[in-house]
């Protein structure tokens, strides 16, 4: 029986770039912004890592393919470099790489970065490319909004709920989101909206409007990784250690085989129950004291704190607009501002989430700091509800 | 005895009011108004001679789809391929197989009728079951009268020796280089000449020369005739050539005119299928088709044509409407004007035509897999079986989900991602009995979709590669209609 991840490795430093439409810079202004701010929080130079991961989603909008990006950018001193692409779950992937490099003693020093680079298409909203020879000439023509607004029809269906409450829940989450964003100086979007703009805002994908919708923005996150040992003894204190990395990914059920309504994200559910029991988690609801999750749209915020085992099936409309998941709720959510206010860079993003857990644990998140969390938890969620990766990582405070 | 065996039609659903045409021309076209009454039946973006070919066949194919058809014949003007036989794909697209005879049949406002007389030469041979499909959408100048003349419109028929409703009695056909109109070669648009001239030096001399020697082949009296089918847009052409021939003007099938259009080489199939639908036995159908000389053909109907089943044919077509009043909306589908489509739609839609080969029965066919093991059906046919309590590899035959009824299981109307016709509807399908596709959604409106709503699937175009000239075909799921439904809820309604 495998024992796991927890507590293996803990997170030396951390940095993140301004998201935004950042039309002055390169991928390589992104990624060295928020490497030398990472660096800088570690304490340590860059010839001391040993290995680096990548993490970038759509490879021909200006960043690039392999692991040369990164190494060019960075000056790495021809040490191993990856480049990983796993939808919006790049980013998690990046630093499942290098954590479990780290954990499993091949080096002692590893290097996440996410960096993503949007806004050279020339109009908003994430790239159209090509699908790929076959898919292209069967999958529907669809785009990302239409995806998951899906979700919306079959969530309505299955639980009776009418349009109008199930929007006034989805406004209430994009609401919060902006309230948070608006204390964060790195954040892309920092307006705070009325559940009214949100809910008269011009239609995307029936029944997402605009408010539903993330921003779309250029950015770069990173994180040096070592073990807890190592840190200590470059005289670290309050480490934060990762507690569970998970990772589930569609086969194609969803999609092909007769079971799946459309309402929920099969993926999220296995990689959370999974991630729980990796941490040693047993009642999630009350042990998870800050989530960021991947609120691409409104609606899946929704659906997924039902499929992360922390709202009831069924309740997250309650929960909503309860407040439970608001910056004083009982289990703040998007505390950042999220993929919503923050934005998101898609290959960044997963390691932005990350880093907010980390300032957070650390006490260090300034005008949105939570009081005393000990469990962090991200998700990513990458591709279509019909078929997509899901990352659930959970990091905590380090008794050890 | 050789003859029809079945028939079936397609219109499209939209139907452009002629109003709109003539309001938007009167500036410089005031003349135009006089041809200002009704509508004309006018293909969604994604429809053209090839998809609308398709359907007509499925509703000919109706009930008898186990039947063998050892041919394909298409008569068209306005096919989408000019180096790429179109009846090939469509026999792909039907599931004929590839052991068929498939030819196209062009370059003729006769073509619909030229290719039904091959076929019932070839079962005067002994070939029994082909299938023949007339489809044409024929494309006019923005403010030509055709454009208020035409309309969009498919008929078929099976051609053999069993089962026959409508027996052959006999045919002929004159071939005269009489050129009222022609269209060269990469020109886009038909060149027309004088109306007059068109109909008292040709329609009016050729037409009755070409229907009085059919009459004579087929051993018939004039006044045995029960429906002459002949339609022309030149003013009351038709009726002088019933009256010359001594045929009572009431012997005149409709011309569809007011409803559907002009729909060119499928429009005298189309009036012999609206004939067909509600001809009793022993009624004599003529019908003949003007274009370079005429073709003339002379049915008889039997006792069998009370036994075939229902099927959608031209009433339950013309039932399935829905009226468009934006001629903008008809420019743009047929290219007319030059529109911003948006940075979206600049996505490069190159086809591999390698993989188009080896998914062909996929792609044009919706042929999925039943797994062999386990029952489950599922769209695409895979290595491993995709019930997760199987997974069993290599175990699927071939399973065709064409014809299977679903039901809508998720939806969306998106305005963002790039449609000719926005915004752009899809969502999961389920199929009954199994399997499931994430499907675009065709001929919906606006407000209208809702999850578990019954769904056809029907064969469309999907993306259109402006670069290259290719379109690519593939199925969508459409709103399902019942003709009977819609037969008595107008008889309700009266």
């Amino acid at each position: 029986m495998a024992s796991g991840i927890k507590d293996k490795v803990a997170i030396l430093g951390m940095g993140c770039s301004n998201f935004g439409e950042r039309w002055d810079c390169d991928p390589e202004d992104l990624m060295v912004e928020a490497f030398e701010e990472c660096l800088g929080d570690a304490g340590i130079e860059t010839r001391q890592i040993e290995a680096a991961w990548l993490a970038t989603a759509i490879e021909e909008i200006h960043v690039g393919k392999g692991g040369l990006p990164l190494s060019f950018g960075l000056r790495l001193p021809y040490i191993p470099v990856t480049r990983v692409e796993n939808f919006c779950a790049s980013g998690s992937e990046a630093l499942r790489g290098a954590v479990y490099a780290v954990a499993s003693g091949a080096c002692d020093v590893a290097l996440a970065l996410g960096v993503e680079k949007l806004k050279d298409t020339g109009y908003g909203g994430l790239p159209q490319r090509s699908r790929g020879v076959l898919n292209s000439m069967w999958w529907a023509n669809y785009s990302a909004p239409g995806a998951f607004a899906q979700l919306a029809a079959a969530y309505r269906a299955k639980h009776g709920i009418a349009v109008d409450e199930l929007k006034r829940a989805m406004a209430h989450v994009s609401v919060k989101s902006h309230e948070n964003g608006a204390k964060n100086p790195k954040a892309h979007l920092r307006n705070r909206i009325t559940e009214e703009k949100v809910l008269d805002a011009p239609m995307v994908a029936e029944p997402l409007g605009i408010f539903d919708c993330c921003g779309v923005s250029d950015g770069a996150a990173c994180a040096i990784v070592t073990t807890p040992e190592i840190a200590k003894s470059l005289g670290k204190t309050d480490l934060v250690t990762v507690k569970a990395l998970q990772l589930s990914v569609s086969n194609g059920v969803e999609s092909g085989y007769s079971s799946w309504d459309g309402s929920h994200f099969m993926t999220a559910r296995i990689a959370s129950r999974k991630a729980y029991e990796e941490a040693g988690i047993k009642d999630p609801r009350a042990e998870i004291s800050l989530a960021e999750v991947h609120d691409c749209f409104s609606i899946t915020e929704l659906v997924t704190m039902e499929d992360l085992h922390l709202s009831p099936e069924g309740g997250g409309v309650k929960d909503v607009l309860d407040g439970f998941y608001d910056a004083d709720g009982g289990l703040p959510c998007q505390i950042d501002g999220g993929l919503k206010c923050f934005g998101h860079p898609i290959g960044a993003s997963g390691l932005r989430m990350l880093y907010e857990m980390y300032l957070q644990l650390q006490g260090r998140a300034g005008d949105r700091q939570v009081k005393d969390p000990k469990f962090g938890l991200t998700h990513n969620l990458g591709g279509a509800p019909h078929q997509n990766v899901c990352s659930v990582a959970i990091v905590g405070s380090y008794d050890g | 005895m050789i003859g029809l065996t079945a028939f079936g039609a397609y219109i499209p659903r939209l139907r452009l009011s002629r109003r709109s045409i003539v309001d938007a021309h009167r500036w410089n076209q005031p003349g135009l108004a006089r041809l200002g009454k009704g509508e004309r039946a006018m293909c969604n973006w994604d429809e053209d001679s090839l998809t609308m070919a398709v359907e007509a066949a499925r509703d000919c194919l109706e009930g008898m789809r186990d039947s063998a058809v050892p041919a394909v014949y298409l008569g068209s003007t306005t096919l989408p391929f000019e180096d790429r036989q179109n009846a090939g794909i469509l026999g792909a697209a039907l599931g004929l197989g590839e052991d068929v005879r498939t030819a196209d049949v062009t370059s003729s406002q006769r073509a619909g009728t030229s290719a039904l007389m091959a076929a019932l030469e070839a079962a005067r041979g002994g070939e029994g079951g082909s299938l023949v499909v007339a489809s044409d959408q024929r494309r006019t100048k923005a403010g030509a009268a055709q454009e208020l003349q035409f309309g969009d419109g498919a008929a078929a028929f099976t051609v053999g020796r069993e089962g026959v409703v409508a027996r052959l009695l006999g045919m002929h056909t004159l071939s005269v280089d009489f050129v009222d109109h022609y269209r060269g070669a990469n020109r886009e648009f038909d060149y027309n000449w004088e109306e007059r001239w068109i109909r008292d030096e040709g329609f009016l001399k050729i037409v009755p020369r070409a229907i009085s020697k059919a009459l004579a082949d087929a051993g018939v009296e004039a006044e045995r005739v029960s429906r002459l089918i002949l339609s022309s847009t030149l003013p009351r052409a038709a009726e002088k050539v019933a009256g010359s021939l001594g045929i009572p003007a009431d012997r005149l099938a409709d011309s569809l005119h007011a409803g559907v259009g002009e729909a060119g080489t499928a429009h005298p199939p189309l009036m012999l299928v609206q004939a067909l639908e509600t001809a009793g036995p022993g009624e004599v159908l003529v019908v003949a088709s003007f274009g370079q000389g005429c073709d003339v053909l002379v049915f008889e109907t039997t006792e069998a044509i009370a036994e075939l089943p229902q099927r959608r044919g031209v009433q339950g077509s013309l039932a399935r409407r829905r009226e468009e009043s934006n001629y903008n909306k008809f420019l743009a589908f047929n290219g007319l004007i030059e529109r911003e489509k948006g940075m979206r739609a600049e996505v490069d839609n190159q086809t591999a035509l390698t993989q188009l080969y080896r998914r062909r029965e996929m792609l044009l066919g919706l042929v999925g897999g039943t797994c062999d093991v386990c029952g489950t059906r599922q769209f695409p046919k895979s290595r491993v079986c995709v019930n997760p309590n199987c997974n069993a590899m290599n175990s699927q035959s071939e399973f065709r989900f064409s014809e299977v009824p679903a039901r809508i299981v998720t939806w969306s109307a998106d305005h963002l991602t790039y449609c000719p016709d926005p915004p752009l509807h899809y969502g999961m399908v389920q199929f009954d009995g199994g399997g499931r596709i994430f499907a675009n959604f065709t001929d919906v409106d606006v407000g209208s979709v809702e999850v578990g709503q019954r769904m056809r699937m029907m064969f469309r175009v999907k993306d259109y590669d402006d670069q290259r000239g290719f379109r690519r075909y593939f199925w969508k799921a459409a709103p399902e209609f019942a003709p009977q439904a819609a037969a008595s809820a107008s008889a309700a309604g009266e």
